[in-house]
């Protein structure tokens, strides 16, 4: 099961990444401008409005990067495919940072609007809960030192963890919460205003790339702490 | 073919999301009542008995109810099939306004009466800038 060469994957991160940095810092500064300057302020929430760009892109980016954890994972536990578990491992830290960006930028959001910084309501406990797994799963590779329990161990974190990922997306249909339900959705209209979802979905890609590019060098930084050990694999 | 091995695990992953899967369903279901966050005008109006304990009530703040006595705010929630009284003294988040959501949390006096000791204000799922909101007023 060797679906990439891994010295291969090295020189090609080694020979993109500047390329990508460039590109996210492009797509970041477009949509910081459409975030802070072109796009109107809301008409109720003024302002405070803005925090939503940076909020709804990290809780998106957040939840993606555990599925994909999630599912890597169940095949990591299966097959034992070690390649898959540089991948996970160099995908958390930057779910996980976006999960704490997430919970703070909803707290200062908050606080002007509802009027409080936390409510223990489904959507914000949830999100808690999933920023807890994300703390479990770095913390596993710490604990465990030996290299074949702390597989199992980690992939199981982020299998069970993933049941957690309906209940966060359906918590605000499923049950009254003080979170709103999603203003964006698949099958009709869009409740956001175009001129505010323009910058949304600018600052969506930005923060895609953003994790792309920690995922990269995270990786990168595995491959090589892999070869110092004199290992041919983890 | 896939090892015995390979078999084993999958049967157990099958076995652990099958059996947690069921287990979150029931404790979910089980605990419906304490995993929202508040109780519209109608389910306390179908409580058998008065709660004792703070509880939160939410729905829209109806039209044109907000009144201000001296250091008191006045005001009905209703979810436009029944309504409660809230009184309130303290400071109000600036999203408070009539026709928009609201949260209170306080005491049930009695089924029409509700003492809040806290407000908090509910935002929708709208957003739009305030040039629009203007036209769709006028209409």
């Amino acid at each position: 099961m060797n679906f990439f060469n891994q010295s291969k994957i090295f020189s090609f991160i080694n020979k993109y990444h500047n390329l990508i940095l460039v590109f996210f810092l492009a797509v970041l500064s477009l949509g910081l401008i459409e975030a802070l300057i072109i796009s109107p302020e809301d008409y109720l929430q003024g302002d405070s409005v803005r925090i939503m760009y940076v909020h709804v892109p990290s809780a998106w980016i957040s939840l993606g990067i555990f599925s994909s954890m999630a599912f890597l994972s169940i095949l990591v536990f299966i097959f034992k495919n070690k390649n898959l578990v540089i991948i996970n491992k160099s995908l958390a830290p930057s779910g996980f940072v976006f999960t704490l960006i997430a919970l703070v930028t909803g707290s200062i959001w908050g606080k002007p609007t509802w009027g409080t910084w936390w409510a223990w309501d489904a959507r914000i406990t949830t999100m808690l809960i999933l920023c807890l797994f994300y703390l479990m799963y770095l913390l596993a590779w710490r604990i465990f030192e030996d290299k074949d329990s702390v597989v199992k161990i980690t992939s199981l974190i982020t299998i069970i963890g993933a049941f957690n990922i309906p209940i966060i997306k359906f918590s605000v249909d499923w049950w009254s919460t003080l979170h709103q339900p999603s203003s964006i959705k698949i099958l009709s209209d869009s409740k956001i205003h175009e001129t505010m979802l323009v910058p949304l979905i600018i600052m969506t890609a930005a923060f895609a790339l953003f994790s792309l590019l920690i995922f990269l060098m995270k990786y990168n930084t595995e491959l090589i702490k892999i070869k110092n050990k004199g290992l041919d694999r983890l | 073919m896939y090892g015995k091995k390979v078999k084993l695990r999958l049967t157990f992953l099958i076995v652990l999301i099958l059996s947690l899967g069921l287990t979150i369903y029931l404790v979910l279901v089980s605990l419906k009542e304490n995993v929202v966050y508040f109780l519209s005008p109608t389910e306390i109006k179908a409580l058998s008995e008065l709660k004792k304990e703070k509880i939160r009530i939410g729905g829209m703040v109806k039209k044109n109810s907000i009144k201000v006595n001296n250091d008191k705010i006045i005001f009905v929630i209703t979810d436009f099939k029944n309504e409660i009284n809230v009184t309130y003294s303290g400071l109000v988040p600036n999203l408070f306004q009539e026709n928009k959501g609201v949260v209170a949390e306080g005491f049930l006096r009695d089924k029409n009466y509700f003492k809040a000791e806290k407000i908090l204000a509910k935002h929708d799922e709208n957003y739009m800038p305030p040039e629009l909101s203007n036209q769709k007023g006028d209409k």
